[in-house]
C-alpha cells in the first residue's frame, strides 16, 4: 500500500553524493525524486525510483549503505495551497510527519506527489484518504513512469 | 645551586651504589615474606632472597606487569598489613580494572621528599606559593605535589584542577610563585590568560612542573613564553609512587631518577638485555625503600634512554630522557590513559562494526580525540534522528568508559584504510 524510497548513507565529503549518482546512472537508473538530510559528517540521500530493487542491488555490490524505506505517495493538485491541505489533515489526525519532498511527472500527469514519511505511514494513510486525498503505491508509480 | 637534600642528591656513584645494593636485598626479602606473588615467581625461577646481593643481580629478579596487579588487585601486592597503610591511590588507567596502591606513613614522607626535591630544583623555597592544578583525589598529582610543597615549607595552594577563570584569579590574587599542572592544561592556561588579557610578565610566576602526559620541546617554549615562566618536566607513574620518580633540575637536560629510592633499568623489551646509555628502550622500575607497595622491576611499556654523564646543577642521580613512546599501543590524551582495546571493547558492546579508526590530533593546545565508526547495515535508518541517536550513544558510552570526550563520526563501509587486511587503528597526527 505504500511507496519505495531508496534511503541511501553518504559521507559529507567531497565527491561522495557524485559516487552514489554515477552508480546509479551508469545503470541507466532514472530518479523521479530527490532529496538529502545532511548534518556535519553525514547525509541520508532519499531517491524515488521506479526500479527500486534493481537499484538498491547496484548499490549494495558496491558496499554502499542503502536501505528501502516504505513512504506514502500523495497525490495533489499541482495549485498553491494543496500541500498545506495535506499537511493539517495529517496533523488534525494527530499524526507525525519525519520528512516530506514532492516531485511532478511533466506530460504524464497534471497533480504533483508529496513523498511523506510520517511517524505512523499507516494511519496517515487513512486519514488522508478519509479526507478525500489519494495516495500512491508503488505499483501506481511504476504504472505512471 | 640548591639542593633539598644536598648529601643525597649529589652523592657519588660509589655511595648511590651501595645505598641500592643493601636497599634492594632487604626489599627483595620483604617481598619475598609478605607477597605471595614474588614468592611464587622467585621460587619458580629458582631465585632465594639471599641471591639478591647487589644491584648486579637485580636481572635475577622476575619482572613485574600492569596484568600482574590487575591479577591481583585489589591488595594482593600489599607488602604490609592494611594496619600500617594510611593512603590509597588508584590509576588513571582504565584498561578494564583500574588498579590501587597504597603508602605507608613512611612512603608518603618518602614521596614528599622527592617532590621536595623536584620543587628545590626548579628554584622554589619555602617562600613559595605552589600553585596545584593538578587534579586531587585517587590520581596521584595533586596530593603529590601538595605533599612535596608543606615538606619544603612552601604555601601549598591545593586549587585542584578544573575552573580556567578561577585559576587565572587566584594566580593573580593570591600571587602564586610555581605552577604544577599537566603541560596541556599549561598551554590553555597560557591561551586563556592572554585571551583575559592578563599580562604574565607582571605576575610573580616564576617556574611550572609539569607532567602526567608526554610535551614536546615546542610546547615548553610555548608555555615558557605564554606563562612568562620556565617549565620543567617531572615524571611518575602511580604503580611506583606517583609524580616525582624523576625530576628535571634548572638545566633541563633530562630528569634526575631518585636512585636512593628507585633502580632504573633501560631493557630490550624483547630480550631483556640492559641497553647501554644513549639507546632507547623500555623502562624498568624496581622500588627499594617502598613499604606498602614495593614492585621489583615493573615494566611501564614506557620508551626512553638514560645517560650518567655528569650534570652541570651537580646531582649524581642518573638522568632519563623525556618517555619517547611506548612498547605497546596506549594514547595518553589530554592526560589520560587510552588504550585502542578499550574504545574497540565499547564498540562490540554496542554491536558496532569492528572496523574502526582512531584519530589524535592537537587542535590550538587540546588534544582531540575522534572514533570513526563504519556504519553497519542495521544500524542505518531513513531519518537523521535515529542515526545521529547510535552517534550519541557510542559518544557517551565513550565519555563514560575514556573519561574523556570523544567526537563519534560514522563513515561509510569500507573507507577506513586497511593495510594488508588489518585496518591501520591509530592515527596520531601530534606525532611530528
Amino acid at each position: 500500500m505504500f511507496m519505495k524510497q531508496l534511503s541511501v548513507f553518504v559521507e559529507n565529503k567531497q565527491g561522495a553524493l557524485a559516487k552514489v549518482m554515477a552508480m546509479l546512472s551508469d545503470n541507466g537508473i532514472n530518479m523521479r525524486a530527490v532529496s538529502i538530510a545532511d548534518t556535519q559528517d553525514f547525509g541520508i540521500l532519499r531517491i524515488i525510483v521506479k526500479e527500486v530493487d534493481k537499484a538498491k542491488a547496484i548499490l549494495k555490490e558496491s558496499r554502499v549503505i542503502v536501505s528501502v524505506t516504505e513512504v506514502v505517495g500523495v497525490e495533489i493538485p499541482d495549485t498553491p495551497g494543496s500541500l498545506s491541505k495535506v499537511l493539517s489533515v495529517l496533523d488534525e489526525g494527530q499524526v507525525n510527519v519525519e520528512y516530506v519532498y514532492a516531485f511532478v511527472t511533466p506530460g504524464k500527469s497534471e497533480s504533483a506527489y508529496m513523498v511523506v514519511r510520517a511517524g505512523d505511514n499507516v494511519k496517515a494513510t487513512e486519514v488522508l484518504n478519509a479526507a478525500g486525498i489519494h495516495t500512491l503505491t508503488q505499483e501506481d508509480l511504476e504504472a505512471m513512469l | 645551586m640548591a639542593y633539598f637534600q644536598q648529601e643525597i642528591e649529589t652523592a657519588s656513584r660509589e655511595q648511590i651504589t651501595a645505598w641500592q645494593n643493601e636497599r634492594l636485598a632487604a626489599t627483595v626479602k620483604r617481598v619475598y615474606d609478605n607477597v605471595p606473588l614474588y614468592r611464587e615467581r622467585m621460587d619458580a625461577a629458582g631465585v632465594k632472597p639471599e641471591d639478591i646481593k647487589t644491584i648486579e643481580d637485580l636481572t635475577k629478579l622476575p619482572y613485574t606487569s600492569k596484568q600482574d596487579l590487575r591479577d591481583t588487585y585489589p591488595y594482593g601486592m600489599f607488602a604490609v598489613p592494611m594496619k600500617d597503610v594510611v593512603r590509597l591511590h588508584a590509576s588513571s588507567g582504565t584498561t578494564g580494572k583500574q588498579i590501587v596502591v597504597g603508602y605507608t606513613q613512611h612512603d608518603l614522607d618518602v614521596w614528599a621528599d622527592i617532590c621536595a626535591r623536584q620543587l628545590v630544583a626548579v628554584g622554589a623555597t619555602p617562600e613559595d606559593k605552589i600553585h596545584v592544578s593538578y587534579g586531587y583525589g585517587l590520581f596521584t598529582g595533586g596530593f603529590g605535589l601538595h605533599g612535596g610543597a608543606e615538606k619544603l615549607g612552601c604555601v601549598s595552594i591545593p586549587v585542584s584542577s578544573g575552573n580556567t577563570a578561577r585559576q587565572l584569579t587566584i594566580m593573580q590574587d593570591f600571587g602564586s610563585d610555581v605552577l604544577a599542572c599537566t603541560p596541556s592544561y599549561a598551554m590553555y592556561l597560557g591561551e586563556s590568560a592572554e585571551k583575559a588579557g592578563i599580562d604574565t610578565s607582571k605576575l610573580p610566576l616564576r617556574a611550572g612542573i609539569f607532567g602526567a602526559e608526554p610535551w614536546t620541546e615546542e610546547m615548553r617554549q610555548n608555555i615558557e613564553k605564554s606563562l612568562n615562566i620556565k617549565a620543567y618536566d617531572i615524571y611518575g607513574l602511580t604503580e611506583i609512587m606517583g609524580p616525582g620518580v624523576s625530576y628535571e633540575c634548572e638545566c633541563q637536560q633530562g630528569m634526575h631518577v631518585n636512585e636512593d629510592h628507585f633502580i632504573i633499568e633501560i631493557i630490550n623489551p624483547e630480550t631483556g638485555e640492559h641497553m647501554p646509555d644513549g639507546e632507547k628502550g623500555e623502562i624498568v622500575f624496581s622500588c627499594i625503600t617502598k613499604e606498602a607497595f614495593p614492585l621489583l622491576r615493573f615494566r611501564t611499556k614506557d620508551i626512553g634512554t638514560i645517560t650518567h654523564e655528569k650534570c652541570a646543577c651537580g646531582r649524581t642521580f642518573v638522568r632519563m630522557s623525556k618517555p619517547m613512546g611506548r612498547t605497546d599501543d596506549m594514547l595518553i590524551i589530554r592526560g589520560v590513559n587510552v588504550f585502542p582495546s578499550q574504545i574497540e571493547t565499547v564498540l562490540l558492546q554496542m554491536d558496532q562494526s569492528p572496523n574502526y579508526q582512531i584519530i589524535v590530533d592537537r587542535v590550538g593546545v587540546l588534544d582531540t580525540l575522534e572514533v570513526q565508526v563504519e556504519l553497519t547495515e542495521d544500524k542505518f535508518s531513513d531519518t537523521i534522528s535515529e542515526i545521529s541517536k547510535v552517534e550519541k550513544d557510542l559518544t557517551e558510552k565513550l565519555k563514560s568508559l575514556l573519561g574523556i570526550a570523544a567526537k563519534v563520526t560514522l563513515v561509510a563501509p569500507g573507507t577506513i584504510a586497511r593495510s594488508e587486511g588489518k585496518a591501520k587503528r591509530v592515527i596520531d597526527k601530534r606525532k611530528k
